[in-house]
């Protein structure tokens, strides 16, 4: 049972539901029936269509559900006295499977309710699955999943929707780091080609390209305690090569078109890292002048932050400290910045003492162990020179 | 998206402004607290917020390690100076702000005379995942 495949075919079923006029909350639970039945069913006999029979079994248990509904089966008669709506199968499936991505993003829900709808109705990914992912109870994601439909049920379904909340969303899926049995990271790379097949668009391409860049380095980032590795320190020979030449390819096709945004700018910093044969050989100098160009598309202050990092390795650590003084102390990872750039500069005592500031204010643990490393690592080394 | 822990303390935080110890109100006051706090656990369900909540006995002791082949020393129940946590609640927002305004709402819990207790509860932040990217 490919599960891939079936999870893969949940937008296009769940939109020609929708499409023949179901309301979206009832076409989503319909869909996830006729998945738990595909997963019954399909190893003992495949079908020769699986899309036709999921979209057959969804429509079966919609108009059961909808018939038990005295309101809904009204619902539906008028739906099938329309001669607007279009007859079942005709139309672009693309569209709708688009139009169902920015359902999902609809800027009306929170960021973690469009999340979770989106792993749910686009992913097709089981509610306990992405309760599981994000560490919550099953019941309270239900809640998340139902409240989000309620919110969006009113939306009309033909409308053009922004394709940058549906980035933002499926990139906040992406970075969410993972814990369940569902790796997020692969999800959103999954659902970013699918929409990357919908649309033509180079901002999708950028935010598949930056996934596949960061995604192929993964092996390397963490040694096998789980501890952070920093970028230099990385085995390159770890690095998933197929995979950053997908990304580098996406992305050059995607600069060419000459539509900068955000996604393809962040992804060309990715790819000078990548690109990179050793840490000394990287290319800061192009690097500075991509933050700069992404600092022109965002008001981010973490972007000004990065860039004080490239700064420090392509003009010298006092550099890299002068372009950090300009920003605000109170920003995330400003005091590790600060002890690199300081350590860099040959201040160790100051170095050591922005690490232990840096892991104080550490949100995760792998960083917050890494940093208390580096300022143990000075310490050591300043103590052994005072005794000596 | 991220987890916060409410702490709620029998002993060492600052104290609640309408400080009256619970077995000095009415019953029906402390059905009225028990009941609140059952409702906002379960307004949180539903919200799609609520993550864990357990309540813990005042007794704890402490322990610690006295060397090789020797039990563990422990210092028995009731040290007058120690902090004693009552229970926790465990949610899942998707700001700092909303963690803030949650916890200010279970802080007026009820208590004598039915009048909220403004009661200081610790709110700090969960250590994550890392992100995926780090660089």
């Amino acid at each position: 049972m490919d599960e891939v495949l079936l999870r893969s075919l949940t937008p296009g079923v769940l939109a020609v539901l929708v499409r023949r006029g179901a309301d979206f909350a009832a076409a989503e639970d319909a869909v996830q029936d006729a998945l738990v039945e595909a997963l019954r069913a399909w190893p003992a006999d495949p079908p020769h269509d699986p899309k036709g029979w999921l979209v057959t079994v969804a429509w079966r248990r919609f108009l059961d559900a909808a018939r038990a509904d005295a309101a809904r089966r009204r619902r539906e008669d008028a739906v099938s006295a329309d001669p607007a709506v279009p007859a079942p199968g005709s139309g672009a499936a693309v569209d709708d499977t688009l139009q169902l991505y920015f359902l999902c993003a609809h800027p009306s829900l929170t960021p973690s309710s469009a999340v979770a709808l989106t792993l749910r109705a686009v992913g097709g990914l089981t509610t306990r699955q992405i309760a599981d992912a994000y560490l919550v109870p099953e019941a309270t994601m239900a809640q998340r999943i139902s409240r989000a439909k309620r919110t969006v049920a009113g939306v009309r379904f033909d409308r053009p929707g922004d394709v940058a909340t549906v980035l933002r969303v499926l990139y906040l899926v992406f970075n969410e780091g993972y814990s369940g049995d569902v790796d997020l990271a692969v999800e959103a790379i999954r659902l970013t080609r699918q929409l990357a097949a919908a649309i033509d668009h180079p901002e999708v391409a950028g935010l598949l390209a930056l996934m596949l860049l960061h995604h192929a380095r993964r092996a390397a980032r963490t040694n096998p305690d789980g501890g952070l590795v920093p970028l230099a320190e990385q085995d390159r020979g770890r690095w998933d090569t197929s995979a950053i030449a997908e990304g580098v390819d996406i992305l050059q096709a995607a600069l060419a078109r000459d539509r900068l945004g955000e996604f393809q700018a962040q992804a060309a910093i990715a790819a000078l890292h990548a690109d990179a044969p050793t840490a000394e050989e990287t290319d800061w100098v192009q690097i500075v002048e991509w933050y700069d160009e992404l600092a022109r598309l965002t008001d981010n202050p973490v972007v000004r932050l990065n860039r004080a990092v490239a700064v420090g390795e392509a003009d010298g650590p006092r550099a890299g400290l002068a372009a950090l003084a300009e920003l605000d102390d109170s920003l995330p990872r400003y005091a590790a910045v600060a002890a690199y750039l300081h350590e860099r500069d040959g201040d160790l005592a100051t170095a050591a003492r922005r690490y232990a500031e840096a892991a104080r204010k550490a949100s995760n643990l792998a960083e917050r162990d890494h940093l208390t490393r580096q300022a143990a690592r000075l310490n050591t080394r300043l103590n052994a020179g005072r005794s000596r | 998206m991220a987890k916060y822990l409410l702490l709620k303390h029998y002993r060492g935080a600052p104290e609640a402004v309408n400080c009256v110890p619970m077995d000095q109100w009415t019953p029906e006051e402390v059905t009225a607290h028990v009941q609140f706090m059952r409702d906002f656990a379960s307004r949180l369900e539903q919200t799609g917020e609520f993550v864990d909540a357990q309540a813990l006995a005042p007794e704890g002791t402490y322990v610690r390690y006295d060397g090789e082949g020797r039990p563990p020393v422990t210092d028995g129940p009731f040290p007058e100076t120690k902090d004693l946590i009552a229970g926790w609640m465990v949610i899942d927002v998707d700001s700092y702000e909303r963690a803030v305004e949650l916890a200010g709402e279970l802080s007026a819990a009820p208590g004598a005379g039915g009048e909220p207790i403004h009661e200081w509860l610790e709110l700090r932040p969960f250590l994550t995942e890392p992100p995926t990217v780090t660089e």
